[in-house]
């Protein structure tokens, strides 16, 4: 039929248009290649962490120097992962940790250190013991320091140096530092000592507080400019804030940077914060609360709009026909 | 004072006062339309429903919105979008009726050119058209600037730039269009006015044009046959629904209008609820922020083909090729000198000219957004746009030689 | 004599209409173009004096101009002079606007390696604001247009030295 044949018609050119400029100009802009201009295929591997990305970009950088360091750091972490730790043990080695992470609220070098209340839940075991050995080769921005024990937690190595305690220390974590988190909390835990929500009234300290009085008010605000000027004194630029981040990149950029956050923007100074699969629906499940709360609701709502309109379409077909039945 | 009867039903007091019965009749009952049409027909509908439906939830939108370089982005992102009771409804309705209503217009524009509707008395409709289109592109991007996003600042940084004419330099004309230096408040408040207020009026007033043009010379057909209408509907009100080739404005022709309307419905409700990051740019859901440029500054994909003609040349030379590529489209009826009234493949070299346009509006509209940093692309775009630049002179020569078709022989 | 008449009657409105016309267009035409025009609050902020007498060598002041964030380093000895710096006596500075050429992101000046870095994507620019080769700026950072008055420098006017760099070709 004629007219069957001008909607396909239609239908394509319009479908041609919209793969043009969608898919594959979105491909295009944000495609990777390294020197030889072969794609980087960026993917996700499900938040575990063996320094495979880290080895292929000392690699890509052709610095063999490098290749060989990423390549023993993640064979040490390796070898650890496969101990056995003894979690009481972990717990003594742990006091080490609690003289910084203590929830004081204060900043040292840098960041406020983050809790650890739920550190077994949201992290990742090889990122833990990696953490634990050389935090700025866990973070994969050792490229920012010329030692990477200039690190603000860089002297771990030299206080937990045994493969043992590692292990111990990081069993206890998975034991007793685990159990059930909320998003807030892994929001909290893994993101806030740089990023701040202001839809969610979140500061780099943590929940703003409602005041009574104005000066107070302004206090917390000096406060918090401070702290945030030393963040940005330590990253470069101040981190932005997060409540729309969620609708601002695509799960696809979202996932994979997390994961490794040189992989998608080279050079950038934000660290890997080695969340785990859970960790990361957590923090996904935060962001997606603060920057597209109607979510849900657009999906419920989804179906009895088109269902409503499927129906009205198939009402004025009969309309139609009834209107044109003596016509020809 | 004229001499008035006691009504016996609110319709006949009405009738009295203002003729209902006569306007409906010319408007309605006896608005005459060709039977020969297909579902293209329809499409002026259509975008009158879409401009309808985005009249309405601007309404909505505009209750919460605030026009301040401070409040503007969380009004519409924290706001509307997550207080406001379905505000997000609203405002995904709002951005995918700004896309579609492109769409629809772009496949009305080719309609009306694949079947040389803008000919022998038809050519005040294509101009009030194409001022239509003009509005509603203004229109789209005085509305683009309001959530005041990264997208909004940058493009608006980028459009309002070209308004220094290239080597001209007219600095003073762009910060008096701004208001500023950069985009700032005074910015943001006047195309406020502009999107919700002036433009729309602009619009309200053109529709009504656009359809005044289309009373005398009536709406063409498939064929482009010369209808005698008032014949025709002699033989459709005397009864003769088969033999008449033409058919009322309401109920029939409305009949297949609200049908399509209906199909048409279902895409808008499955791209608001399920795909809506190509009307709303997630980059648009940053912030504006002057210190920091994104990566890569596009306009929305109804401005890219024009966009791309600016890109591959050189400053001025792009800004004259922008120029022209602008107006070209209003003067259609006048190069296009062949007398025939039919539908692009019944003429000849005319049909390629038809095709040729729409793959070089389609590719232009893609290498707009490409990124000209790839040397194949920006060939590409040269090549399309000087393509483009040559596709009115070609068709002037081409229909002065068009063999003239003989009807109802 | 009838004629006559209609002739005056049709003078008279197009003398209406064109009194309509100039007056009411034009007074409406004129007061949109004022009231259009960049508020004088808005003017004053496009101008910026900076004192570079109080400038020390190799610390990097940060001064704002129409939004963007100008870098004025004055030069030690030992730093390559370059066409690009500003003489004031003998005085060398580099003035720029501190927005990286590559993104826009603001870069930072290290003192000891004197070179702007750009936390972003890893750019870095000397102290003439030349960008290193190899890296993700495609030009120097950008000279805004200013003029010497004094020991003062304004920001937002064009002074001689500034059109001269501009007809160069230097100030991006």
């Amino acid at each position: 039929m004629r007219e069957l044949k001008i909607f396909a018609v239609v239908v394509f050119f319009s479908l041609l248009t919209y793969w043009l400029v969608e898919p594959y100009a979105h491909h295009q802009m944000h495609m990777k290649v390294d020197k030889d201009g072969k794609e980087i295929v960026i993917k996700s591997h499900g938040f575990t962490y063996d320094g495979t990305d880290d080895i292929a970009e000392a690699e890509r950088k052709g610095d063999a120097a490098l290749v060989t360091k990423k390549k023993a750091f993640w064979a040490d972490v390796k070898t650890v992962a496969a101990l056995k730790g003894n979690a009481a043990a972990g717990e003594t080695v742990f006091a080490n940790c609690i003289g910084c992470h203590n929830g004081a609220n204060i900043n040292m070098g840098g960041v406020i250190p983050p809790n650890l209340d739920h550190s077994g839940a949201i992290y990742d075991k090889n990122y833990l013991i990696a953490l634990i050995k050389d935090p700025a080769m866990a973070g994969n921005v050792d490229h920012k320091y010329a030692d990477t024990s200039l690190h603000p937690m860089g002297s771990i190595k030299f206080t937990v140096s045994d493969n043992q305690q590692i292990a111990d220390v990081v069993a206890y974590m998975q034991e007793k530092k685990a159990g059930e988190v909320t998003p807030k909390e892994a929001f909290t835990e893994a993101c806030v000592r740089c990023h701040a929500v202001r839809y969610t009234k979140t500061t780099q300290l943590g929940d703003t507080p409602k005041f009574k009085h104005k000066k107070d008010e302004l206090a917390h605000e000096i406060k918090v400019i401070e702290e945030q000027d030393l963040v940005k004194a330590y990253m470069g630029n101040l981190p932005p804030d997060l409540s729309m981040m969620i609708r601002a990149r695509g799960e696809h950029f979202m996932e994979t940077f997390i994961e490794n956050p040189q992989g998608q923007l080279a050079g950038t100074s934000m660290p890997r914060v080695g969340l785990n699969q859970e960790g990361y629906e957590k923090v996904k499940e935060y962001l997606t609360e603060a920057g597209d709360p109607s979510k849900k609701a657009r999906e419920q709502l989804g179906p009895w709009v088109i269902g409503f309109f499927v129906f009205f379409t198939i009402l004025a077909f009969l309309w139609k026909k009834s209107m044109w039945r003596d016509l020809h | 004072m004229a001499h008035f009867e006691k009504a016996n039903s609110l319709n006949e007091w009405m009738d009295q006062r203002i003729g209902l019965n006569t306007l409906k009749r010319v408007l309605n009952t006896e608005y005459w339309i060709p039977k020969d049409i297909n579902f293209l027909w329809a499409m002026g509908m259509v975008l009158a429903a879409t401009f309808g439906i985005l009249v309405i939830s601007g309404i909505f939108l505009l209750m919460y919105y605030k026009p301040d370089t401070n409040l503007a982005f969380d009004s519409v992102n924290y706001t509307i979008m997550a207080e406001v009771g379905y505000g997000w409804l609203w405002r995904h309705i709002h951005g995918i009726g700004a896309s579609l209503v492109f769409l629809i217009i772009y496949i009305h524009m080719f309609t009306g050119i694949y079947y040389g509707s803008y000919k022998r008395g038809r050519e005040l409709i294509w101009l009030s058209g194409m001022g239509l289109f003009v509005a509603f592109s203004a229109e789209a991007f005085s509305g683009y600037m309001l959530p005041w996003g990264q997208m909004s600042y940058w493009a608006g940084m980028v459009i309002t730039n070209l308004f220094s004419g290239g080597s001209l330099e007219a600095y003073g004309l762009v910060e008096w269009i701004r208001g500023d230096y950069v985009p700032g408040d005074a910015y943001l408040t006047r195309f406020f006015m502009l999107h919700v207020f002036l433009i729309p009026l602009v619009i309200i007033g053109l529709i009504v044009l656009h359809f005044g043009t289309l009373r005398l010379p009536h709406v063409n057909n498939q064929e482009g046959a010369e209808i005698d209408f008032e014949e025709a509907a002699d033989l459709w009100k005397a009864g003769k629904r088969k033999e008449s080739k033409v058919i009322p404005f309401s109920p029939v022709f409305l009949s297949k209008d609200v049908f399509v309307m209906g199909v048409y419905f279902i895409l808008f409700f499955y791209l608001v609820f399920y795909n809506f990051n190509f009307a709303m740019d997630p980059v648009n859901f940053d912030p504006a922020d002057g210190l920091k440029t994104p990566a890569h500054i596009y306009p929305e994909w109804y401005f890219l083909w024009s966009y791309e003609i600016l890109r591959p040349f050189s400053k001025d030379v792009g800004l004259i090729a922008f120029g022209i590529a602008q107006a070209a489209l209003f003067f259609l009826p006048f190069i296009d000198r062949s007398p025939n009234v039919a539908p692009a493949h019944k003429r000849g070299l005319f049909k390629y000219w038809f095709w040729a346009l729409i793959v070089i509006m389609i590719a232009l509209t893609a290498l707009g957004k490409l990124p000209p940093t790839d040397p194949l692309f920006a060939t590409l775009g040269l090549i399309f746009a000087v393509a483009f630049l040559f596709m009115g002179p070609i068709l002037f020569v081409i229909t002065m030689f068009e063999k003239k078709i003989e009807k109802g022989a | 004599m009838e004629n006559e008449q209609k002739e005056r009657r049709d003078f008279i409105g197009m003398a209406l209409g064109a009194t309509a016309l100039v007056g009411i267009g034009g007074g409406l035409g004129f007061a949109a173009k004022r009231t259009w025009d960049p508020l004088p609050s808005v003017k004053a902020a496009g101008f910026t004096t900076v004192d570079l007498s109080i400038a020390k060598p190799n610390e990097l002041l940060v001064e704002k101009w129409r939004g963007k964030p100008i870098f004025i380093l004055k030069k030690t000895v030992d730093m390559k002079p370059n066409d690009r710096d500003i003489l004031i006596g003998t005085d060398r500075f580099h003035v720029s606007i501190g927005l990286c050429t590559h993104l826009g992101c603001i870069p930072a000046y290290k003192k000891d390696e004197h070179i702007f870095f750009c936390a972003c994507h890893g750019g870095v620019f000397d102290a003439s604001g030349i960008e290193e080769p190899g890296l993700p700026p495609p030009s120097p950072l950008e000279i805004p247009p200013f003029k010497i008055a004094g020991t003062k420098l304004i920001l937002g006017e064009e002074g001689p030295e500034y059109k001269q760099m501009l007809a160069a070709g230097i100030t991006v």
